[in-house]
């Protein structure tokens, strides 16, 4: 069976060929890295995955199921959850109501039974409310559970999207540069997060990350990307001593 | 200063924070419902219009506050369901029918509206919407066997407070309007304002269950991040038609009770400044919040009828002094009211985003903290970058 595969993966924008003819495949339960300069298409290949771009060619495959064509909302529900680069947070809500957001995908009840608030509704906001204080113990996000996201700092921010995207219950969880903006005890924290999160929960990483330590400490494998093909996969090791990567990063 | 101490998860699914919130509704409630017996008649009618404000700018709210789409096509909502209310109750539907079906109505129209416009964002959406308002007052005016066009539609009295009774009276038979208890009418603007305040209290929960339920939560998921409710599964067309209809829906029930309130319907009673209005409430009250509202529309018809006072205040006062002329000239000028709302709507913006309830917010965490508030407990930051490009 096939967890996740990219098939000839491509995007062009106009001329620019972003992503070009990109093939990898992930296993279950594995952490697993791209890496690559500016520019060399890691993040487009996540919102491929997450299917806000639509590919110029190209298969992804998710749990022996294409998803090629699957419409971007639905993309959660099916187990593929994210996090964002810049931050995607709801800045004006709590840490609580952003949490159970990433809970949408679970929802039931109609929306009726929203604007009168039945039983039904209340059950299920408090059994949405069970799944989400285990994120928050997880995390331990329970001193800023009723802050709003604009009064909190970047590095707690970075950890309630981390967050959200674990409250959708994912089987693959993306991690778009999860420790850009942090300093070294919150990327320490980070990374010790990663690991937990596929040794407990048992979800699948793929990340894009730049800080090569984090990558050494947590990743199984590493794929290196630029200019939007495939560089070279292989351990992190590997990946680091190959000749066209450090290429890539030193210039020459 | 208070701590509400959580127990259980059901506290935060409360209509009320804590029992001190309780005790600030009932006494609000306690006030409403006791204002006609100190208030005179023009005042209860001012209260009324405050209240039909209140319940559209929720409406609005809706769509402006909660879920970020702007909304200049609320006068049309209003009207519909001014004009479908009206016309029910003349052919005989009753009230507590014909109320909701003016709602339905607009409801539907908003939603009909919303499947081609809410692909659009900020300005553009608040064009489109601006068209709308502008075709519904145009066919208001043309479609006459319906509308009455400038003629105009009167409005019956609700069919439960005016039974049409017959009598003799030298030999022929008369209808009797209203229905009568001893020497008190029924039907006066008494009893409309404690319609209004049972639909405003509807209103404002429909607004709360929203917000505490699934639903709403992907409404404000839209308007701070778009691209991350997408991927947290919320469908973003969905959710903008269901916010559009639901906010059209409960500016629709107030509609229903604009017509009683002004009693005949034109097409000019629903022209775009109405929307203005509205929009200004949801600014200046706080926008996203429903206690804005109710302030917001406080505000502007405390406004409304502030501006004619120090007009004729000023012409009786400055009337013949030479060197105020232009004085004069500038408190009668026409549209002075539309410059002022304006000026307000531009200066709350930039002085007080959180609008009054914000305001009121700050001054009660002021007292809590007392002597150790921080001004920058509500201090707005932005300072990180936005994923705006994907749109």
């Amino acid at each position: 069976m096939t967890f996740f595969k990219a098939d000839k993966l491509a995007i062009h924008f106009g001329g620019v060929k972003a992503v070009d003819g990109v093939d990898f495949e992930i296993t279950e339960g594995e952490i697993f890295t791209i890496i690559g300069p500016n520019g060399a298409g890691k993040t487009t290949i996540f919102n491929l995955i997450s299917r806000i771009y639509e590919p110029t060619e190209g298969k992804l495959i998710f749990n022996d199921e294409d998803i090629t064509n699957t419409a971007p909302h639905l993309i959660a529900g099916r187990g593929i959850a994210r996090t964002f680069q810049n931050i995607e947070l709801f800045e004006q809500a709590t840490v609580l109501q952003n949490l159970l957001i990433g809970r949408h995908a679970h929802r039931s009840g109609t929306l009726l039974a929203n604007v009168f608030f039945l039983p039904s509704t209340r059950r299920a906001e408090l059994a949405h409310r069970e799944e989400v204080e285990k994120v928050i113990e997880f995390l331990d996000l329970a001193r800023y559970r009723d802050q709003r996201i604009a009064n909190l700092p970047y590095g707690v921010r970075k950890v309630v999207e981390l967050g959200r995207a674990l409250c959708t219950e994912p089987k693959l969880l993306l991690l778009d540069e999860p420790s850009s903006g942090l300093n070294v005890e919150e990327t320490s924290d980070m990374a010790f997060w990663i690991k937990d999160i596929r040794d407990l929960l048992g979800i699948t990483v793929l990340m894009v990350e730049h800080d090569m330590s984090l990558v050494n400490r947590v990743s199984d494998r590493v794929l290196a990307l630029n200019y939007g093909r495939v560089l070279t996969l292989g351990s992190p090791s590997e990946v680091q001593s190959n000749e066209e990567v450090i290429r890539a990063y030193l210039g020459g | 200063m208070r701590f509400v101490f959580k127990t259980r998860y059901e506290q935060d699914l409360r209509l009320w924070r804590h029992n001190g919130d309780l005790i600030g509704y009932g006494i609000f409630l306690a006030a409403l419902l006791a204002l006609p017996m100190f208030a005179g008649v023009y005042y209860v009618g001012e209260a009324n219009l405050w209240l039909i404000y209140a319940i559209a700018a929720m409406g609005l709210m809706i769509a402006v506050g909660f879920t970020g789409m702007v909304s200049l096509g609320h006068s049309a909502f209003l009207g519909i369901g001014a004009y479908t209310h009206a016309y029910l109750l003349q052919n005989g539907v009753p009230f507590v029918f014909s109320l909701p079906l003016g709602g339905l109505l607009a409801g539907a129209i908003g939603v009909a509206v919303g499947l081609p416009t809410l692909r659009m964002h900020g300005i553009y959406l608040a064009i489109a919407t601006l068209a709308v308002a502008l075709i519904t007052q145009e066919i208001m005016s043309k479609w006459s066997s319906v509308t009455g066009g400038f003629d105009g539609l009167p409005v019956a009295a609700p069919d439960f407070l005016s039974i049409q009774t017959e009598a003799m009276y030298q030999g022929e038979w008369f209808s009797v309007g209203g229905l009568h208890v001893g020497w008190v009418e029924l039907w006066s603007p008494v009893s409309l304002y404690y319609i209004c305040i049972v639909v405003l209290i509807l209103a404002a929960l429909i607004a709360r269950n929203l917000l505490r339920s699934p639903t709403g939560r992907a409404f404000v998921a839209i308007r701070d991040s778009e691209i991350s409710a997408q991927s947290m599964g919320v469908h973003l067309a969905h959710y903008k038609t269901t916010a559009f209809g639901i906010s059209a829906f409960v500016t629709g029930l107030a509609g229903g009770l604009f017509a009683h309130q002004i009693s005949h319907l034109a097409p000019d009673a629903f022209n775009i400044f109405i929307s203005i209005e509205l929009l200004l409430i949801c600014v200046v009250g706080g926008i996203g919040t429903i206690q804005g509202a109710v302030l917001g529309a406080a505000f502007l018809i405390l406004l409304r009828s502030f501006i004619p006072i120090v007009r004729d205040e000023v012409t009786a006062g400055a009337g013949g002094v030479e060197f105020l002329a232009g004085l004069v000239r500038f408190v009668n000028s026409p549209g002075l009211e539309a410059a002022i709302f304006g000026a307000l709507l531009v200066l709350f913006i930039v002085f007080e985003p959180m609008g009054l309830y914000g305001r009121w917010l700050k001054t009660k965490t002021y007292f809590d903290l007392f002597p150790l508030y921080k001004k920058s407990t509500f201090a707005r930051q932005k300072s990180y970058v936005k994923t705006e490009r994907l749109r």
